[in-house]
């Protein structure tokens, strides 16, 4: 998260100066170096001033909203997760230090929480993104009906995380569920499982479901980055002899390299954030095995009123994600091309 | 083998795998439209096949109930309020980012765009508890302004990076024209930026439309919930009818798949930018 002063795009001339209220130079080529229009003084710092009072104006309605609403809950959250309490009358008084923090290093829950949330991010680079990956670069492929492929495969990102869950707590009830009646009608009663409420499967489950309803969305984002790809390259490749697998390896893959990248960088930030589903789905049980941050932190926060805890474990995930993504910014997708990529890079 | 022939066998595998993937996809779908179609019985004892009987009254019976309709109102109550708020706010903010020149302009774009990183879930619990302060509890301003917050990283990054195409001669003529700053957004940067906004309020309205967890926590008056926070209870309620709740949650799915079948341009769209500009 570097801050730059520098003009957005290349090749046009950087603003003037800073200090000054005239408009962006790099929006209006060839404006800033010759007065064009002889202009008296006192109109020119008229509209200096209006231009103050225009970003002012413009900017004060979103900065409210967002100092109020977003910044002001992380700062909230870091006060309060220094106090005990249990969320009720006015501002904690109780001041513990850093003891939720120690406490949380302890709580078997919460390491537990980062341990299955490890295993979730794993099955999603191994697992699904490949799939999604395969998916793209098939639906790449000219064959008839791609685009209803497409619209199917999609089409799960629009459900919701709450209505997916309850769908497939049916599909994966015990006596009623699709999965262990398709299983009995393929002779598989003995692997027939209480697939949620065992603690052995719960988390594949869930992994199933987090997969079922976000592949197309990552299979959308390579889809994207395959069509983005010069055809000269792929079929200067092939000329020089290159079978399919190489030119995947050699100059697909490369190619793709940004976005994939950018979709690791999304279900990495996905698991540490994953609630709604494992909410409805199962609670975070069987004994936790299911149990993710967010939830933990919702369990204490909502449930038990352990507010100043729950605000540490609040904390506890804003790092992690602010860690990781600072980490992954400067080391993993640093050298993607120039504007190519990254949420937070404000160049462009 | 001719080489007409290769393509007619790759196709064969590619038409495959596209119609298994599929059918991972819209089985557990059908499995929910048909048993919704069956009582608890049937979903036990006849699974695979059409439902024999057809019992429509599950569908009937919810789409005689508020249960139903009263979420569904809410929740196109918020997802619209939400988004005409969002793009209002989010477009001045990128206007003022795109194409002026201030003290502190990078720093206060950065700051926004790292609001990316704090989704709801890191500060639902310090938020309730400032909306509690605020008295917004079971107001619907208490899931919309937040809505609009956490809307505004995301949004103010691609209108930016949209009204940056927009040529500086259009805005030259405009002001030479007489046109104030809020005169040339209003009237000439807005209109000329409809793709955008629509790109952008078609991610916030699914987005307003599926959170569940800020809902869930502001709204304990039932006759607020949301659709999420409804198919959520009803699943609570009714629990042991299988068969009922598979009829609710088909028919709390039919407003997505119709506006996805509506706006699925936009939203492909969509995604692709927001995850690759900014």
């Amino acid at each position: 998260m570097k801050t730059t002063t520098q003009g957005p795009e290349g090749h046009l001339p950087a603003p003037t100066s800073h200090r000054t209220g005239t408009r962006d130079g790099a929006a209006r080529p060839g404006y800033a170096p010759e007065p064009r229009r002889p202009r008296v003084d006192g109109s020119l710092r008229r509209r200096r001033r209006l231009d103050k009072l225009t970003v002012a104006l413009f900017l004060a309605p979103a900065m409210a909203l967002f100092l109020v609403l977003v910044v002001g809950p992380i700062v909230l959250a870091m006060y309060t997760s220094l106090f005990k309490w249990n969320g009720f009358g006015g501002l904690p008084e109780d001041f513990v230090g850093l003891d939720n923090f120690r406490r949380l290093l302890e709580d078997e829950v919460f390491i537990g929480d980062l341990r299955r949330g490890l295993i979730l991010v794993l099955l999603s680079v191994f697992v699904q993104l490949p799939v999604a990956l395969g998916l793209a670069l098939l639906l790449n492929q000219p064959m008839r009906g791609r685009a209803f492929y497409r619209l199917v495969f999609f089409a799960p990102y629009v459900l919701s995380e709450v209505i997916t869950a309850v769908l497939f707590t049916m599909v994966f009830s015990p006596n009623q569920g699709l999965v262990n009646q398709l299983m009995s009608a393929i002779g598989l009663e003995g692997q027939q499982q209480e697939w949620l409420a065992n603690p052995s499967t719960v988390l594949y489950a869930l992994f199933f479901v987090v997969s079922w309803k976000y592949f197309g969305l990552h299979m959308i984002l390579y889809l994207a980055g395959r069509q983005s790809i010069p055809k000269e390259l792929t079929e200067a490749a092939v000329t020089d002899g290159a079978g399919s697998w190489q030119v995947f390896r050699h100059v697909t893959l490369p190619l793709l390299g940004p976005t994939i990248r950018i979709s690791i960088f999304l279900s990495i930030i996905g698991a540490i954030q994953l609630f709604d589903m494992v909410w409805v789905l199962t609670g975070g049980g069987p004994i936790h095995a299911s149990e993710t941050m967010a939830v933990t932190m919702f369990q204490y926060g909502f449930r038990r009123s352990e507010v100043g805890y729950a605000s540490a474990i609040s904390v506890a995930m804003f790092l992690i994600s602010l860690v990781f993504a600072l980490l992954y910014q400067r080391f993993v997708m640093r050298r993607d091309i120039e504007g190519a990529i990254t949420t937070m890079r404000e160049k462009r | 083998m001719s080489p007409r022939r290769d393509t007619r066998v790759k196709h064969f595998w590619l038409h495959l795998v596209a119609i298994v993937v599929g059918a991972v996809i819209i089985v557990p779908v059908a499995f929910g439209v048909l048993g919704g179609f069956k009582d608890n019985g049937q979903l036990a004892t006849n699974p695979f096949k059409l439902p024999d009987p057809w019992v429509p009254e599950n569908y009937t019976s919810i789409l005689g109930s508020s249960a139903f309709w009263r979420p569904l109102f809410n929740s196109t109550l918020i997802a619209l309020a939400t988004v005409v708020l969002l793009v209002l706010v989010a477009s001045m903010a990128a206007y003022v980012f795109a194409r002026f020149n201030f003290r502190g302009r990078e720093f206060l774009y950065t700051l926004f765009a790292a609001g990316l990183m704090f989704p709801f879930t890191v500060a639902i619990l310090p938020l309730f508890v400032l909306l509690r302060e605020l008295s917004l509890l079971n107001s619907p301003l208490g899931v919309i302004l937040p809505q609009v917050a956490f809307g505004l990283p995301m949004t103010i990054i691609i209108l930016r990076s949209f009204f940056r195409t927009i040529p500086g001669e259009v805005e030259e003529a405009a002001i030479l024209d007489g046109c104030t700053p809020f005169g040339f957004y209003w009237k000439i940067l807005l209109p000329m930026a409809r793709p955008a906004l629509a790109t952008v309020s078609v991610l916030a309205i699914v987005t307003s439309w599926n959170n569940f967890m800020l809902p869930l926590v502001v709204f304990t008056d039932p006759g607020w919930w949301t659709l999420p926070v409804g198919v959520q209870q009803f699943q609570g309620q009714y629990a042991d009818d299988t068969a009922r709740v598979l009829a609710y949650v088909v028919l709390a799915m039919l407003p997505a798949l119709g506006f996805y079948a509506i706006a699925e341009r936009q939203l492909v769209g969509g995604l692709a930018s927001g995850a690759t500009k900014g």
